[in-house]
Formats: structure tokens, C-alpha cells, sequence
């Protein structure tokens, strides 16, 4: 999908905005405690990861 | 933006980028094996604790260390660590106060025994060639401090990375890889699109390894400034002839200061103490304290308690930035994140530098037009 209008800005960083607080979270949670905490943190930074793989599995061929 | 803006964003990216590309692709090749450092050596290790009987007691410290001189004879103590969950204490000697690391021997000694169950002396080996050429490429302080400088241009090369990719996505939604057109433009939405996934965790790893690279200097300040204000009356001292007992100095810390534990202990005139002093780290208990280190002195002469005092900002920002850079701190499914990630920034480092060797070749074949602009307005026209 290519919308025609060039994008305001936050729908050009509003997901990677996501991606980089969700990072950041699972960087520092895991600072905190161990045990479930580690989990939420290994769920965190699989997100910058499954991102990246959805979107090449979704490449314009 | 303006064209003017985007083309002076894109030569910052550019400069910054193409400066430390080679050095971060260093860095990101030789962290792979560093990740997993600690699995990797307990392939090899071969200091296994002999079993015994769980109430069996512990000979002192003062034993251990030693045991730990009478292997090496002429030496003196350094620092004692503490092993987190076995009765085994890791002792390191060396000639001098402060002698080069080449010259520290560290023994792992069995608190039961006193017997030594390894030294743990690796200067040599695939692992520490690994560890040297990413923490200075063998050239001591100087080298390090030059590759902190390398993380930084990777810091300036990431952000300005993130403020082109606004003209470049304009028309685009996230994530698009045009992969079935020329090569170069599905490397391009690729770099683009790794780049800006990974974002966070490239600047953390980044600005938290540039930071680890300053610890020379920050502990020598740390040492000139609070540790100097904690010793004022000991000013001038030389280091002690005979030490007091280290048992006893660690016993006296842990009653100061209730429900921490030692991390290490400094003896005295090594770079985490004072001339004069045992420098008992201690940490706290609980997950989110045992991190952040307390030193409290005790005189090595009389076995007196000195002071204490918690780190200042630096010295914390320098010990967090240790777990934050490793990512040894979430088990082993952390490492392979942490890996997985570290491939990726390959990827983005690789295509890259592809990139720019494709622009340049393509610009020499249409020779007039400004490649800096052209690739930003050309592509992001698409």
C-alpha cells in the first residue's frame, strides 16, 4: 500500500516510536528483578525483531 | 525540511557513517562470541567444585589469599572477588600495586580447601583475542578510548540516520522493502527499515559501550576526588608494610552496612582503593540494588572502619552501563536477542556501505547531478 499524499510526520515515526519505547522498556525492566520480569524483557526486544521480519516477509516482489 | 536541510542531514549521516563503519563492523563481529562469553568458557572450564559435604566450613580469607601468594611467590594481593552462588573466592596478585593486566594472575580458590581450582590467567586464546580487539584492538588506553569515539560518531551516524528517514519514507508506509525492482533500491528500504526497528537498542549498546570505554578515567577521577575526600586524615600515607586481616576488614564492612553483600574487595594502593585502605565493595540484595556498589574503607594497619559512601552519578552510570552493553542480565534467551539484534546491525552497517559504493559508481556514470541529493529526493519520489 502507497498513499499518494506525502505523510504528516507522525505517521512516518508513529510505529517506530512505538518500536523504540517498547525497547526501551525491555532494556530496563530486566535491570529490576528476575523471573518474570526477564520474560516481559525477552517479549520486548523480540518486537524491533518480529518488525523486521513481518516486513520482509510482506517485501514488494 | 528543505532540500538544503535534508542534503546537510545526509552529509552528516554520510561522514559519520562512512568514518566508523569498518570499526563498528569490528565491533559487531568480534561481540557475537563476546555475548556468549560465559557459556562458551564453561565448555572448557575445568575447575569444577569438588563435592562435599554441604556444613563443611570455610577457611578464611586470609587463608585463600595465601594459598594464592604461595603459588606465586613475590607477588602481592590485588583484589579478591566473590563468586555469586559457590564458596569460591577468585584471588588476583601481581608484582605491583598497579601493574599492566598482562602481569595479574588471578586464582580461583575453593573457600573449603584453599586448594586452587584454576587460574584464570587467559591471555591468549580465540576468546581473549576476541575481547581485545573489541575493547581497545590491542592498543591499550589509547585504543579504547578511540573506539569510545568511534561509538560516538555511530551515535551522530543513528541520529541523523533517523532524520533522513522522514524525507525518504514521505510517501512510503512502514516497513515497505521494494524488493522486485533494481537491487540497490531494496538495500535502500532494507537499511531504512532495520535501521529504524533497531533503533533504541543500537543507541543504548552504543552510548552504554562508549561510556565503558571511559572507565579508565572515570575511576582515576573518582579515586583524585570522593575517595581522596573519605581519606583526608590518611593523606600521604604510604601503603602499610603488613595488612590486618582481610576476614576480618570484609566482617567489619558487612556490620556497617546490614543486608548488602561483598562484591570484591581492593587491597590496599590498587586503582579501586586508597594507599592505606581495604576497599570493601559491597552490593545490595535484591535484583534491582545488586548492581549499584558501596566501597566502604577499613584501615589495612589497624583493621579500623573508616568510611563509607555511595557511588557518585558517574560511577553508577558506569556500572549500569556494563549489564546494558553485554546483555547478560535476561539469561540466556537475552543473549540470543541480543545476538539476533547485533546480526541485524550488520545488516544495516553491510548495506550500507553497499549503498554508498553503488551511489558513487552511479554517479560517476551520470557525472553532473549532486549524489547526496539525488539519492534523497530520487529515491523518496518513488
Amino acid at each position: 500500500m502507497k498513499p499518494r499524499a506525502p505523510l504528516p510526520l507522525p505517521a512516518i515515526f508513529g510505529i517506530p516510536a512505538a518500536i523504540a519505547l517498547v525497547t526501551t522498556a525491555g532494556l530496563v525492566i530486566a535491570l529490576l528483578d528476575d523471573g518474570l520480569v526477564d520474560a516481559l524483557s525477552w517479549a520486548a526486544l523480540s518486537v524491533p525483531i518480529l518488525a523486521a521480519v513481518w516486513s520482509w516477509r510482506n517485501r514488494e516482489r | 525540511m528543505t532540500n538544503r536541510t535534508i542534503r546537510i542531514w545526509t552529509l552528516i549521516h554520510k561522514w559519520t557513517s562512512l568514518i566508523c563503519t569498518l570499526f563498528m563492523l569490528l565491533l559487531c563481529l568480534t561481540g557475537l562470541p563476546l555475548i556468549f562469553h560465559d557459556e562458551i568458557e564453561s565448555l572448557s572450564a575445568e575447575d569444577n567444585l569438588p563435592p562435599m559435604p554441604a556444613e563443611t566450613p570455610m577457611k578464611s580469607l586470609d587463608e585463600a589469599v595465601a594459598s594464592a601468594l604461595a603459588t606465586y611467590p613475590g607477588e602481592r594481593p590485588l583484589f579478591l572477588s566473590f563468586d555469586e552462588d559457590r564458596p569460591v573466592v577468585n584471588v588476583t596478585t601481581g608484582p605491583t600495586a598497579r601493574p599492566p593486566v598482562s602481569q595479574m594472575h588471578i586464582s580461583a580458590i575453593d573457600l573449603r580447601t584453599t586448594r586452587i581450582l584454576a587460574d584464570l590467567n587467559d591471555d591468549q586464546g580465540f576468546m581473549h583475542a576476541m575481547l581485545r580487539l573489541h575493547v581497545d584492538m590491542f592498543a591499550g588506553l589509547p585504543g579504547e578510548l578511540f573506539l569510545g569515539f568511534m561509538g560516538f560518531l555511530l551515535f551522530l551516524a543513528t541520529l541523523s540516520g533517523v532524520v533522513i528517514y522522514a524525507p525518504f519514507m514521505r510517501k512510503l508506509s512502514f516497513g515497505t522493502v521494494r524488493a522486485g525492482r533494481s537491487r540497490r533500491l531494496k538495500w535502500l528500504d532494507l537499511h531504512n527499515m532495520l535501521g529504524i526497528v533497531t533503533l533504541m537498542w543500537v543507541v543504548v549498546v552504543g552510548l552504554t559501550g562508549v561510556i565503558n570505554t571511559l572507565s579508565v578515567p572515570l575511576v582515576a577521577y573518582w579515586r583524585s576526588n570522593e575517595l581522596a575526600a573519605m581519606i583526608a586524615p590518611y593523606e600521604g600515607k604510604p601503603v602499610p608494610e603488613r595488612f590486618a586481616s582481610v576476614d576480618a576488614a570484609v566482617r567489619k564492612a558487612m556490620e556497617a552496612a546490614p543486608g548488602m553483600r561483598p562484591q570484591f574487595v581492593a587491597f590496599p594502593g590498587v586503582r579501586f582503593s586508597s594507599n592505606h585502605h581495604y576497599a570493601v565493595w559491597l552490593k545490595g540484595a535484591t535484583p534491582a540494588t545488586n548492581r549499584i556498589l558501596t566501597p566502604a574503607l577499613i584501615d589495612a594497619e589497624t583493621g579500623a572502619f573508616t568510611d563509607m559512601r555511595s557511588m557518585p552519578w558517574y560511577m553508577l552510570a558506569l556500572r549500569l552501563s556494563q549489564p546494558l552493553h553485554f546483555g547478560d542480565y535476561g539469561g540466556l534467551p537475552m543473549k540470543v536477542l541480543w545476538a539476533v539484534l547485533d546480526v541485524l546491525t550488520i545488516v544495516i552497517l553491510g548495506s550500507g556501505l553497499y549503498l554508498w559504493i553503488a551511489r558513487r559508481r552511479g554517479a560517476q556514470e551520470q557525472a553532473g547531478a549532486s549524489p547526496g541529493l539525488r539519492a534523497v529526493a530520487g529515491e523518496a519520489a518513488e
